[in-house]
């Protein structure tokens, strides 16, 4: 086993120092990434922390009556089912950002096992894995996210699994082309000659290497799967009611769009900033920290 | 080429075979199986006709091997719902679907590529800084709500186009009528799809540029628009034949919000139907024929790529 960094002759075996510095360092340069970023902490905080400040159940039938207009016991009014929109913009956007972020760590999860295991081992394993990549990238993915949600039900969980089952490949490919990359580096050799496991030489060694790429695309793969979790529950195949989301609460919004407009304004507009946030950032993360874009 | 064309179709009947068994065991072994479609106060006898008509007291096993005997010969079963045969329901909304991916493809090709040249050549000035915007935008926007703001706008306010529905056919031919009924959703399938095309084009386009054989062309003294169009765009165009058979499968999937938003008789709206009232031959159907579309599509796209690009053989 290694216990010390592999620290041999030379610059080109010191290992390179890419890490979370350097990450929120290069998000600096660039102007929209970088106000993407504090936009996606506030609007985490606010549908995190705004249930705690505006104590309006989400559910519970409100006294001013169906599509109420604004208020101020009701900011952005009530919806057809007398419910309070602001409780349920907070509430849903909680369901929404967390069905994304969960849905991206269980893509990111399986994306990575799977790109580094092909990328590192090669030849049978490599073809397998990247046979399967391929095959999930030719088959349009939401036929088998509209099947498997009306077979195995629509429960957050399960809604959460099958987008994510449905949104790993991207991420397998660029761990897997990565992957390759490192695995040449002679800090990974200088490694492999000590006896460290393939296991060690892959989380100690290449993944970390690999950070930077994944993060980036973790926030994009964020921005697909939100954009994914609304669209099933604009079908009606997503979370069910009474629990609120960004998406089902547009699922009826279309046939009161002239009584109360903000019905179907407001969550598509939700849904689309937040999105856009979220691919600004990624693209502005992968400029800083793609060497092709790095300004001389 | 013949090992080449013998190899792609081997690995898209393998493909094939693969999906027909994981949707068909999912459907057929999940909780919310077939079964589960009998209504609660069946008696006895209706329970036992069920089972029987459906085949449900065999192994699982044994019913796929029947159903992909059929499925070969093009029998995909009849719907729970209407008793119709599944391919027959399938044949009459294909072409709707076809009719809007096409008239889509054809648009987002060649917009696509005009817009990522243009931001190419421009890397850096305000016209490459509003293509990338817009692309993040049409990205980021959710189709269906974007549908729902343009009828809102060109339906319900100026009254320009109609809201949903595929026009009257079978009669007379009006132009207008056809067209008007195409254009909002064409133009959200557009959305789903164009960003990638003028992404890729663009970043296509700079990597040709950089290449040594354009900077003997600028020193030779060959002009700038013989350059870029002559020779950078040829080359750069041979890699986005690959991205638009990637985007088939997203096409597709696109299609099926799109119907839904506009009332289209497609296949998107025909598998919601399907899923909806669970109907799963018909749902089995939907998916098996919509995977075939794909893998018979991209085969055509790596054939078509390998002919244009000499360098390609036998991958």
């Amino acid at each position: 086993m290694v216990s010390a960094k592999p620290t041999l002759t030379g610059e080109i075996d010191a290992k390179p120092s890419q890490g979370k510095t350097s990450v929120l360092k290069a998000l600096r340069n660039n102007k929209v990434a970088y106000v993407s970023f504090w936009f996606l902490v506030l609007i985490h905080i606010a549908v995190f922390l705004g249930p705690v400040v505006w104590r309006v159940n989400p559910e519970e039938l409100q006294a001013a009556g169906s599509l109420a207009g604004w208020s101020l016991q009701h900011p952005f009014g009530t919806d057809d089912l007398s419910r309070d929109v602001f409780a349920r913009m907070l509430h849903g956007g909680r369901v929404t950002l967390i069905v994304g972020l969960a849905a991206m760590l269980f893509s990111l999860l399986i994306g990575t096992v799977v790109g580094a295991c092909a990328g590192f081992f090669g030849k049978v394993v490599e073809s397998i894995l990247m046979r399967i990549t391929e095959a999930m990238m030719a088959i349009p993915t939401f036929f088998f996210i509209l099947v498997a949600l009306t077979v195995l039900g629509t429960s957050p969980t399960m809604v959460i699994v099958v987008i994510a089952l449905a949104g790993w490949m991207e991420i397998a490919r660029v761990v897997y082309g990565e992957t390759l990359k490192w695995k040449e580096y002679e800090f990974v050799e200088a490694a492999n000659a000590s006896g460290a496991t393939p296991f060690r030489i892959l989380t100690k060694y290449i993944i970390p290497q690999i950070v930077p790429s994944i993060i980036v695309a973790g926030t994009l793969t964020i921005a697909a799967a939100i954009l994914t979790e609304s669209a099933i529950s604009y079908l009606g195949l997503g979370i069910q009611a009474p629990t609120a989301t960004w998406g089902n609460m547009l699922q009826n919004s279309q046939q009161y769009i002239w009584t109360a407009p903000v019905l179907g304004i407001l969550p598509g507009v939700a849904i689309t900033i937040v999105v856009l946030a979220y691919n600004f950032l990624g693209d502005g993360l992968r400029d800083a920290l793609d060497p092709k874009f790095v300004k001389k | 080429m013949l090992r080449f064309l013998v190899n792609r179709l081997g690995q898209s009947m393998i493909l094939l075979l693969i999906v027909t068994i994981i949707t068909f065991f999912l459907i057929n072994l999940a909780p919310g199986g077939p079964s589960s479609t009998m209504r609660m106060d069946a008696t006895a006898e209706e329970r036992q006709a069920m089972v029987e008509n459906l085949g449900l007291d065999q192994p699982v096993l044994v019913r796929y091997v029947d159903w992909i005997t059929n499925a070969v010969q093009g029998d995909l079963g009849v719907s729970f719902n209407t008793s119709e045969p599944v391919t027959q329901r399938i044949l009459e909304r294909l072409p709707y679907t076809i009719e809007l991916t096409v008239f889509t493809i054809i648009i987002s090709v060649l917009l696509g590529i005009f817009l990522g040249v243009l931001s190419a050549i421009k890397r850096g000035k305000a016209q490459d800084h509003v293509i990338n915007f817009f692309s993040v935008i049409g990205l980021s926007v959710p189709a269906f709500w974007l549908g729902l703001m343009l009828i809102l706008l060109f339906s319900i306010n100026l009254g320009w186009l109609p809201s949903s529905g595929v026009g009257s056919r079978g009669g007379e031919f009006n132009l207008w009528g056809y067209v008007s009924h195409l254009i909002l959703p064409v133009l959200i399938l557009t959305t789903t799809v164009l960003p990638n095309i003028v992404r890729f084009t663009r970043s296509s386009m700079l990597e040709v540029i950089s290449q040594n054989y354009i900077r003997t062309a600028r020193a030779k003294g060959a002009k700038e628009s013989i350059v870029l169009y002559v020779h950078a765009l040829r080359n750069s165009l041979i890699p986005i034949i690959t991205i638009i058979g990637m985007l088939i499968p997203r096409l597709l999937s696109g299609a099926v919000i799109t119907e839904a938003i506009f009332g289209w008789t497609g296949i998107g709206t025909l598998i919601i139907e399907a899923a909806r009232g669970r109907d799963y031959p018909l749902v089995m159907g939907v998916t098996v024929v919509i995977t075939v579309v794909v893998v018979v599509c991209n085969l055509l796209v790596d054939i078509l790529y390998s002919r244009v690009d000499p360098r390609v053989k036998n991958v």
